[in-house]
């Protein structure tokens, strides 16, 4: 569809996602709570945060919950019943006031839940999904996502991008048809654009280096002395992984009581040193700096190879998460600077 | 800081250590662990109070541990923290030279290990003011408050295990976690699987925790966990009369049994 | 009830236990639906996710040829806790099957050719597939020799099998354990698998060489292969990676570009050559 542009004023924002809340939809929106911000199921309207740069985790668990339930099973003496879950059943799921780094970065999720095998659970939860997106007007020094093809203001995997302007009001780009009936059932608490210009008001985020550069470094890079020296300071937890809005690794693993139980997908980091173990006690990926170096490559080179995307929407959450300051966009800037000789 | 340098300098010049592990400016106006090799980097070395990292976690790390002799930046729970260590065999004394910093944030020319043992018994030792201030506020309250705080706080958790890296008693290559004939802790981050995995980290560095609050200071979710293992560093002093960290032969409290140990808390 | 969605297994019955050696087991298993037994369709080299409810999901391959239908068999040793949760299964139990997943060895290819088999220990299983599978085909393939050591006598696996081969003629076995594994009566080779390929000295001209086994006797067998003329394009070999998804989601298998669960396990020497060492 063509994109269209309307103007929405603070009031009638906040009545429109009450009157989303009241239709039933569970909104995901963000809230500033334990000194941080976070998205929340269902909060109110007063409760949410404009004001935040990032929020700690992304809005990947709306999809990609943290625990998904696979199927349940009922086991006796010698029978074995498996009970399906009906994910036709998942609610509808709103995220509200997502910056656009955010929304972005389903596209990617998108592509390693459907890539050959097609994940139904993923694909149930995300075709319930509506994403209102949230134009940046302020960044911070660990934001980057010019620097992959994105911006403070980029639509991509909004259906409705609200950028907020200097009167209090937002311009409301309405992108999808999905963000379209939105507006249409609500139109009362629209007005029509009188040719404002978001540009004006987005954040300043500078591009930090060519991630075409950094994919053509890592292809001949895997053996560089880079990651030694640059990881020697990660202490291999799975916090940059968790809050990533991309990354996706998951453990399959069984509950039960008596017989009764369910499997269930949980997520895993690629950093963790028991992610590749063999029971042999053989390790492909043995120490730190290895598992370091896959994070990147998987981000940065293989999955550009493999999938066309980049693994990253730049959105800086690793950076802020890490206890021992791995800034990830440091590193991409020494990697874009890298002298590696061709094999 | 710049006796601190020097003597960086001088213990790589002659080979005396084959790495220096302390702190530099990171980024964003933080302060991170620096490793160096080259006595002309020493210049990179700081000190101030955005340094809290307890650098002794690299001790055990396996690509830092490969250098062989380390001098490391010790502030008093890093120098706690390397008793520790010794005392659980996990690093040798004579690859470890402690470059100390003082409270005051002077550099310290410890000569030995001994003379290590003998600065840290002349200093009071407990938690920090600020958390033993919500420590104490925690037990003046009823226990099903106590546990309603607790379970919003780890119902928060999704398990990236940063309170396990950052501390450096957690130096175990397979945890209890990961153990699964039988699977002791549930894996999944669910609120039973939070307080599974928190109880059993605080037990197990009960009377080895040196209260550096490192693992709540690693929590990307801001959850106060360091407060547990803190409690508990009180609790080893008051059943047992130990600190972890102040002699390089003590007995873990928990694994070390004396005919005169306390036995009123068996019910 | 077909599976809603890609994580659900089938259901399958234990119709026979094989105890192959210490700890090493083979299960025969039936479809408890007869209509998913039929339509489930496999090649040689492909693998499954086998699971007990409750006890969690593990890795294998298919030891059974897709020639022989009616069945799937597997082989596993009790190491962890999933074959740990299996060694506890009697027969008529139930076991959960996902799959097939991955890649196949190229059989067709092989047509008119020699192939020289070599696998070490718990690594028969993978290859017992393509053997079964080739000798269901006999007439299609020229020389067939089978180099199989074992750590011990007792270790080896499949022992009726093995016997029956042995007794072909046209089929070449070699069975060899490690020095100090073997039996007063052992007649077979003593030394590690590298070493008796070396001794056997199979012609590399027009044969495949397809390698299987413990990742250290891979990495001394390539040279040995090499040296007698094999080229990087007629060594085959499959990887072992830790899997959980079986299908290139939850990112364990991960290796350069490439997911061993999608684009192996089955890879050629020159294949892997192109792959970062991470396996």
């Amino acid at each position: 569809m063509i994109p269209e542009k309307k103007i929405i004023d603070r009031v009638a924002l906040d009545k429109l996602y009450e009157s989303l809340k009241a239709a039933g939809n569970k909104m995901f929106a963000p809230v500033f709570r334990n000194e941080q911000t976070n998205f929340e199921y269902n909060p109110a309207a007063t409760e949410i945060s404009y004001s935040h740069i990032q929020t700690t985790q992304s809005v990947k668990n709306t999809v990609f919950p943290k625990i998904e339930n696979l199927f349940r099973f009922e086991s006796s003496q010698k029978s074995v019943e498996l009970v399906q879950i009906d994910f036709t059943k998942v609610p509808r799921v709103i995220v509200w006031n997502a910056h656009p780094c955010d929304a972005a970065a389903f596209s990617a999720l998108d592509s390693v839940f459907n890539w050959d095998y097609v994940d139904e659970i993923y694909n149930a939860r995300r075709e319930k999904l509506v994403v209102i997106g949230m134009s940046c007007i302020r960044a911070d020094e660990n934001c980057f996502c010019t620097s992959v093809d994105l911006g403070p203001g980029a639509v991509k995997g909004s259906d409705i991008l609200l950028t907020p302007l200097a009167n209090g009001k937002f311009i409301a780009e309405i992108l999808t048809d999905l963000g379209k009936s939105i507006a249409d059932e609500n139109a009362s608490l629209f007005t029509a654009s009188n040719g404002e210009n978001k540009e004006e008001v987005l954040a300043k985020v500078e591009k930090q280096f060519s991630h075409e550069k950094v994919t053509e470094n890592l292809k001949n890079g895997f053996e560089n002395s880079f990651w030694h020296e640059f990881s020697l300071r990660c202490i291999g937890c799975g916090a940059c992984a968790y809050v990533c809005p991309i990354c996706t690794c998951f453990d399959i693993q069984d509950e039960s009581k008596a017989g009764k139980g369910r499997r269930l997908r949980c997520w895993d980091s690629c950093g963790f040193g028991m992610f590749t173990l063999h029971t042999s006690g053989h390790n492909p990926r043995e120490v730190q700096s290895q598992r370091w170096r896959q994070r990147l490559m998987h981000k940065f080179s293989y999955q550009p190879d493999r999938n066309e995307f980049i693994g990253c929407v730049g959105c800086g959450r690793c950076s802020r998460a890490c206890p021992v300051d791995m800034n990830i966009l440091e590193q991409l800037v020494e990697l874009e600077k890298l002298e590696i000789a061709a094999k | 800081m710049d006796n601190l340098r020097k003597k960086a300098k001088e213990l790589l010049e002659s080979k005396s250590v084959d790495l220096v592990i302390g702190y530099e400016n990171g980024t964003n106006g933080k302060a991170r662990a620096v490793f160096i090799k080259d006595p002309e980097k020493t210049g990179k070395l700081i000190y101030d109070e955005r340094c809290k990292q307890n650098l002794a976690v690299y001790l055990n790390k396996h690509e830092v541990k490969h250098y062989g002799r380390i001098a490391i930046v010790a502030p008093l729970m890093v120098m706690r923290s390397i008793l520790v260590l010794i005392s659980e065999c996990q690093v040798k004394q004579e690859n470890i030279t402690v470059l100390g910093i003082g409270n005051d944030g002077s550099f310290l020319d410890f000569q030995s290990m001994e003379v290590v043992e003998k600065y840290i018994s002349k200093i009071p030792l407990g938690n920090p003011e600020p958390d033993q201030v919500i420590i104490d506020k925690l037990n003046a309250m009823t226990m099903e408050e106590r546990r309603e705080f607790w379970q919003n706080e780890l119902e928060r958790c999704f398990k990236c295990y940063a309170c396990r890296a950052a501390c450096p008693m957690c130096y175990c290559l397979r945890c209890t976690v990961e153990c699964n004939q039988p699977q002791w802790i549930s894996a999944p981050a669910h609120p039973l699987g939070n307080l599974e995995w928190h109880q059993l980290r605080t037990m197990h560095l009960t009377g080895r925790c040196v209260s550096c609050g490192d693992c709540g200071r690693a929590c990307p979710l801001n959850i106060p966990i360091h407060l547990l293992t803190m409690q508990q560093a009180e609790e080893a002093f008051h059943m047992f009369g130990v600190r972890a960290g102040t002699s390089m032969k003590a007995d873990s409290a928990l694994s070390t049994y004396k005919p005169d140990d306390k036995e009123n808390f068996i019910l | 009830m077909s599976p809603s969605n890609i994580y659900v297994p089938y259901l399958m019955e234990i119709e026979t236990i094989t105890e192959e050696a210490p700890e090493v087991r083979t299960f025969r298993l039936k479809f408890k639906n007869q209509e998913e037994g039929e339509n489930f369709k496999f090649s040689a080299g492909q693998f499954a996710e086998y699971s007990v409810m409750g006890g969690g999901e593990s890795t294998f391959c298919i030891a059974s040829a897709p020639t022989r239908k009616g069945y799937l068999e597997c082989t596993f040793r009790k190491t962890g806790r999933v074959t740990n949760a299996l060694s506890k299964l009697e027969v008529g139990d139930t076991v959960g099957l996902r799959g097939p997943y991955g890649n196949v060895f190229p059989i067709e290819e092989w047509e008119g050719k020699n192939l020289l088999y070599i696998a070490g220990g718990i690594a028969l299983p993978p290859m017992r597939c393509v053997i079964w599978n080739t000798i269901d085909k006999r007439e299609k393939y020229k020389d067939i020799t089978i180099v199989y050591g074992a750590r011990t006598v007792n270790d080896l696996v499949y022992k009726n099998e093995l016997k029956e081969w042995e007794e072909r003629p046209d089929i070449n076995l070699i069975t060899t354990v490690d020095p100090g594994g073997q039996t007063p009566d052992w007649k077979g080779e003593v030394g590690f698998v590298p070493t008796i390929v070396d001794k056997v000295a199979p012609n590399a001209e027009n044969t495949i060489a397809i390698v299987c086994g413990p990742p250290i006797m891979i990495k001394f067998t390539f040279p040995v292969l090499k040296k007698l003329g094999f080229s990087d394009e007629n060594i085959f070999t499959t990887l072992e990676n830790r899997m959980k998804c079986g299908f290139g989601k939850c990112g364990r298998c991960n290796v350069g570009k490439y997911y061993v669960c999608k684009d192996g396990p089955v890879f050629t020497l020159s294949e892997l050559n192109k792959m970062p060492a991470e396996y």
